[in-house]
C-alpha cells in the first residue's frame, strides 16, 4: 500500500477519534482512504474535509483540548496556513499531530516531493520560543508505525508532534503490516489520563483555562520557562536515530525520510567502488540526535548531509559536529528527487 | 536477487497499473517490492513512469539511477530510459510509433507488438498485460501463478471476471515478444 494510505489505515487502527484536514497533493489519499474505510462507522472516529486548512488546525486544537486524539494532515502550502493554529497548540500545550507530505515550495511550488520544510518543522514554524516533535519517517512501514508513537509522545508532553514525510514516501506502495487495533479511549479513560481536558469540569477540581495569552510578563516568562524545561526534558529523552554500515566505515552521509533511502543505495554503490561510508539517520529531527552525531563524528573522516533541499538540516549537522569533521552539503531543489549516483558524487568531491 | 525496472509510456496506457501488477504479484511470492510513480503532470497526459523494484532481501532507495530493465512504450521513454539501462540488461520496447530505434549493443533489446496485438483481440485495455507477459517470458520476476493471484487480489470482485482475459493477454505477450538481432 502506498505511504499515505498507511498513515490512514494507521489513524483508525490506533483509536484516533478526529481526523480534520483538507486535501492538496501528493497526500490527497489519506483522506481518501478515511473517506473509502468509513471509520465513522465502526470506530466512531470522526472523519471532516474542513473549509481550509486554518480552520483543520484550529479544529485539531478544539478536539485535542477535551483531550481526544485527533489528527490533520497537509502539505507543504498547507502546513504554511497551520502554523498559527499549531503556534497556539504549542502555547496552551494541547496535544494534536500534524502530517505534513512535502513538496517542494516556496509559495505553492510544485507538487513533486521535496524535504524544504526542515526548518519550519524543527524550529516551531510558527511565533514564539516553541519546539514541535518532528518525525520522519523513511518507508510505508513507518508512515503506519509513526502515527500512533507521535499520538503517544504528544499527550506524553502535552505538545503538538509532527510526522514530516514528503512525495517520495507518500506516493510510494511497499510492503506494510499495519499496526494491532487499539479501541478508542473512553471518556472516563481520558478524563482519568487527561486531566487538564475541558471535558466538563466535577466540583472536586478547579476551571481548567487551556489558553497561550497571558498579559502579565512575569508569568508568561515563568509560564516560557516551563515550557524550555519540558522541551529539554524531551531533548534528554525522546532522541531517536538509526545507523547502518556504520562500525568500519570513514565517512557518513547524513540523511533523513526519503532522501535516507536514496543514501542507502549510494552507499552500496559506492562501497562497490571501495569507499567505505555509512548512514546515520537521525528520526526524530527535533529532538535532533546531536550527541550522538557529535561523538560519531570524533572518529569519522567527513560527513555529507544529503537532503531534498537547499541545506537545512546541516546547520543543525554542523552545531552538532562542531568542528570534529568537514561536513558538505548535497541537495536537490524544487521537487528534483536526486539519484543515488549524484549523492556518490558528491561524495567523492568531499573524500578529494 | 533483485531486479530493478522502470515502466514508461503515454498516460493512459495502463504503465501504473502494471506496475502495480507486477508489484502485488512480487508480494504474493512473500518478495520485497517498491512501487514508485511519477505522480505530477505526467499522470495528466504526457508520459507517465513508474519504478518497481522486486527483491528477495530489503530495498533500499525506491529511487534509482540505473536500471535492469527498462520497458518503453514511446519514443520519448525510448530516448529518456535506454542510456540508463545497466550494462547487460533488457530493453522491452514497442515498435508502435518508433521512429529511432535503440541503438545500445551492450544491453539485449526486445520488441514486442503489444499495441497491434490488442488491436487484433479487439480490446485495447489487456494492452499493459501482453506487455507485462512479454517481460515475464524474458525475465522471469514473478511467476505467472503469482500473476494472477495478484489479480485476484488487487481488483475489485466486480472485475475479477476479466481475469481470464487478462491472463489470455500475458499468454500472447509471452507469445510474441522477440528478441531484436543485430
Amino acid at each position: 500500500m502506498k505511504g499515505n494510505e498507511a498513515i490512514a489505515h494507521a489513524c483508525i487502527r490506533c483509536g484516533a477519534d478526529g481526523f480534520f484536514g483538507y486535501p492538496i497533493t501528493p497526500q490527497s489519499e489519506i483522506i481518501e482512504t478515511l473517506a473509502l474505510l468509513k471509520p465513522w462507522e465502526t470506530s466512531g472516529m470522526v472523519v471532516l474535509q474542513a473549509e481550509s486548512e486554518v480552520a483543520a488546525i484550529n479544529m485539531v486544537y478544539g478536539g485535542a483540548g477535551a483531550g481526544k486524539r485527533v489528527i490533520t494532515t497537509s502539505s507543504s502550502p498547507g502546513v504554511a496556513l497551520m502554523q498559527e493554529g499549531i503556534s497556539y497548540m504549542a502555547g496552551a500545550e494541547i496535544p494534536g499531530v500534524i502530517v505534513n507530505v512535502q513538496r517542494g515550495g516556496p509559495g505553492l511550488g510544485t507538487i513533486q516531493p521535496s524535504q524544504s520544510d526542515y526548518f519550519q518543522a524543527t524550529r516551531g514554524g510558527g511565533n514564539g520560543d516553541y519546539n514541535v516533535i518532528v518525525l520522519a519517517p523513511a518507508s510505508v512501514q513507518e508512515m503506519a508505525d509513526f502515527v500512533d508513537l507521535a499520538f503517544t509522545l504528544a499527550f506524553k508532553y502535552r505538545n503538538p508532534a509532527m510526522i514530516l514525510s514528503d512525495g517520495v514516501i507518500g506516493q510510494m506502495m511497499e510492503k506494510v503490516v499495519l499496526p494491532p487495533v487499539k479501541p478508542r479511549r473512553t471518556e472516563e479513560e481520558i478524563a482519568k489520563e487527561c486531566p487538564w481536558a475541558t471535558i466538563g469540569r466535577p466540583k472536586s477540581r478547579p476551571v481548567n483555562i487551556m489558553t497561550s495569552l497571558e498579559l502579565k510578563p512575569e508569568v508568561m516568562e515563568a509560564r516560557n520557562i516551563a515550557l524550555q524545561e519540558k522541551y529539554q526534558k524531551i531533548r534528554d529523552t525522546e532522541v531517536r536515530y538509526e545507523m547502518e554500515q556504520m562500525e568500519d566505515a570513514d565517512y557518513v552521509i547524513v540523511a533523513f525520510g526519503s532522501a535516507a533511502r536514496i543514501a542507502e543505495k549510494s552507499i552500496e554503490n559506492a562501497r562497490e567502488q571501495g569507499i567505505k561510508v555509512g548512514l546515520f539517520r537521525p528520526i526524530t529531527l527535533w529532538p535532533f540526535p546531536e550527541k550522538e552525531l557529535h561523538e560519531l563524528a570524533k572518529t569519522k573522516k567527513g560527513i555529507l548531509v544529503a537532503e531534498i533541499n537547499a541545506g537545512q538540516m546541516v546547520q543543525d549537522v554542523r552545531l552538532a559536529v562542531n568542528g570534529q569533521a568537514p561536513v558538505e552539503h548535497f541537495g536537490r531543489l524544487g521537487g528534483i528527487v536526486p539519484e543515488p549516483e549524484e549523492i556518490v558524487e558528491a561524495l567523492k568531491k568531499l573524500i578529494k | 536477487m533483485k531486479t530493478e525496472i522502470i515502466i514508461s509510456g503515454f498516460g493512459g496506457q495502463g504503465v501504473l497499473s502494471m506496475g502495480k501488477i507486477l508489484a502485488y504479484s512480487g508480494l504474493m511470492e512473500d518478495k520485497e517490492v517498491t512501487w514508485m510513480p511519477a505522480y505530477g503532470p505526467e499522470q495528466r497526459g504526457g508520459t507517465a513512469n513508474v519504478t518497481v523494484i522486486v527483491s528477495d532481501s530489503r530495498i533500499s532507495s525506491p529511487i534509482l539511477s540505473h536500471y535492469d530493465v527498462a520497458i518503453v512504450l514511446n519514443q520519448p521513454s525510448l530516448d529518456k530510459f535506454e542510456p540508463k539501462i545497466k550494462p547487460g540488461g533488457i530493453l522491452i520496447y514497442d515498435g508502435y510509433g518508433i521512429m529511432n530505434p535503440p541503438q545500445r549493443k551492450d544491453i539485449t533489446v526486445y520488441r514486442i507488438d503489444a499495441m497491434d496485438k490488442a488491436a487484433e483481440m479487439k480490446n485495447s485495455k489487456v494492452f499493459n498485460m501482453i506487455v507485462l507477459g512479454g517481460l515475464l517470458k524474458v525475465c522471469p520476476v514473478v511467476s505467472t501463478d503469482g500473476l494472477n493471484k495478484a489479480l485476484f487480489k488487487s481488483l475489485p470482485e466486480r472485475h475479477h471476471n476479466l481475469i481470464p482475459l487478462n491472463m489470455k493477454a500475458v499468454e500472447e505477450g509471452m507469445k510474441i515478444i522477440e528478441k531484436v538481432e543485430r
